[in-house]
């Protein structure tokens, strides 16, 4: 029982940038890639609890906006100082040009 | 080279801390010794004139990294040592207690201290802020309606300003300067700041010297002289506090460099791989001064938790061999109430500026060369509203690149597609 939750249009984000999307007092940053795919990870990041949706995407990487800390968000994966923990990514579907989540 | 010495970083705080993480990351097998005269784990500072003072729970330590990455790591972190003599013949380290660390190579990772008043008789009111356990002096000795004065219109001035203001203090600011953030930051952003802390509630006093000190009732009575701006303190008149925090900036910690003969000028001299005149001898950090390539060569002494961040990083890579160049352009940030101030690169040069504006009270202000090289940007807005142009900037000046004023000062063009230039 995983309910896919609308986020955005998919023309609302840019190729290679992010939006900020809440729900249910949860935030979420949502991507898309340089070769136009989407993906979507918990907002904050995992060092100074700041939201991600102000950082720079470049590539397959997002980077924090205060200390640098980077993920590769199609993974979550943390990619060295100052951040260590990795980020939790969701699914992601386009469909009829809305980007959904599956947030469960 | 046979390397069964070991490895000693003296200084166990965001500089030494990631050094002696990089020498393990970078496949270093021998001994790593993380010297550190606090009793604490490695911890980030920046907090420290922010969260630790203005939240609501009493702060915990943010650990560089925890005990068990260290131990997993191999460090041997000696806590609460100090170290009093470098044996460069000898390539030893000599701590207080009279034992003796041999090192292949030396990581100096000390640190600043913060500059103090000149003042005799200071009284018990009067704290400094460098260390957790000062932010927890400062901590519990906050409370609604008390009357703080701050010394020192900088970065942990204001920063400490706003944290007592969300105490609930009642907040003075004195600045000898004409006016607040002289150093490095572009006036009309000092202006946005200024007028965020009077809106908050702050009075600043701006070209004011203090001129004497005493003590009445308990209350420090800061005798100020000279002021033009007033706030509900007459000219040359008396400034009261329970407490009086002194951010007037940081001193490098250059002591034990200097017993040991290496060369020091504005903190340890390094050349741009970070090397002291000792070629087993780094040094990275608050404490060091080193040339920036991007600017000339000139030297600069950088106090920045990036800069200790990245200096650790590479000075580890070079006490393995790599002989990399430090070429990373400055940056640092400012947080207060709401705000957030980001500069990438030396903002005190340049002959043109340009204002990009971001929406929201947001901008930009390019500082740029003669020849249309990219200096400089610095940012302020609500959040991180300016961070990821910042960061791009950052690129074009890491870069040198030219980019077009029109387009830096038009929002709707996208600072990612002049990178692409």
């Amino acid at each position: 029982v995983t309910d896919w939750i609308e986020a955005c249009g998919a023309d609302d984000i840019d190729e290679e940038d992010v939006i900020r999307f809440d729900h249910d007092g949860r935030s979420f940053a949502v991507y898309r890639s340089p070769d136009d795919e989407y993906f979507a990870t918990d907002g904050l990041c995992t060092h100074e609890k700041v939201h991600l949706a102000d950082g720079l995407v470049m590539g397959d990487i997002i980077e924090c906006p205060k200390h640098n800390g980077r993920f590769n968000y199609k993974t979550g994966a943390a990619k060295g100082a100052p951040v260590c923990v990795n980020l939790r990514t969701y699914p992601v579907k386009v469909e009829a040009g809305k980007v959904f989540l599956q947030i469960a | 080279m046979a390397m069964s010495r070991g490895m000693v970083v003296i200084g166990a705080g965001e500089c030494g801390a990631r050094a002696a993480l990089a020498l393990r990351e970078n496949g270093y097998d021998g001994p790593i010794t993380l010297i550190g005269e606090e009793p604490h784990l490695p911890y980030e500072r920046p907090p420290l004139s922010k969260e630790a003072i203005a939240g609501a729970e009493a702060p915990e330590i943010k650990a560089v990294a925890a005990g068990e990455r260290l131990a997993e790591s191999r460090i041997d972190h000696l806590s609460g040592k100090t170290v009093v003599a470098i044996d460069r013949p000898a390539r030893t380290v000599t701590l207080a207690g009279g034992e003796t660390v041999p090192y292949d190579k030396l990581l100096l990772a000390t640190g600043a201290v913060p500059r103090r008043l000149p003042l005799t008789g200071s009284g018990e009111q009067m704290a400094y802020l460098r260390t957790f356990d000062d932010a927890l002096a400062i901590r519990t000795r906050l409370a609604p309606g008390i009357r703080v004065a701050i010394v020192g219109g900088g970065f942990i001035g204001l920063e400490l300003a706003a944290s007592a203001r969300k105490r609930g203090a009642a907040v003075t600011v004195i600045e000898a300067q004409p006016r607040i953030l002289m150093r490095g930051v572009p006036k009309e952003i000092a202006s946005v700041v200024h007028a965020e802390h009077e809106r908050q509630g702050v009075h600043i006093l701006s070209g004011v010297q203090i001129v004497g000190w005493g003590e009445r009732n308990g209350r420090a009575q800061i005798i100020v002289d000279g002021g033009t701006t007033v706030g509900d303190i007459a000219r040359g008149g008396t400034v009261e506090a329970d407490l009086v925090v002194v951010g007037i900036g940081a001193a490098p910690v250059t002591a034990l460099a200097e017993s040991a003969g290496l060369t020091v000028d504005n903190g340890i001299a390094v050349d741009s791989r970070l090397r002291t005149s000792d070629e087993n001898i780094f040094a990275a950090g608050d404490c060091c001064s080193f040339p920036m390539t991007l600017y000339g060569g000139r030297r600069v002494r950088l106090e920045a938790w990036r800069n200790a961040q990245e200096q650790g990083a590479l000075a580890a890579r070079n006490m393995l061999g790599a002989e990399l160049e430090h070429t990373a352009v400055p940056w640092f940030w400012s947080d207060q109430y709401d705000f957030s101030l980001q500069i990438a690169g030396l903002a005190d040069g340049g002959s043109s500026v340009v204002r990009r504006d971001l929406g929201a009270g947001a901008f930009i202000l390019f500082h740029i060369a003669a020849d249309g090289r990219l200096l400089s940007a610095s940012g302020i807005g609500p959040g991180n509203a300016v961070a990821r142009d910042i960061r791009l900037a950052e690129m074009l000046i890491a870069r040198q690149a030219r980019p077009d004023p029109s387009e830096l000062a038009s929002s709707d063009v996208k600072l990612k597609t002049l990178l692409a230039a």
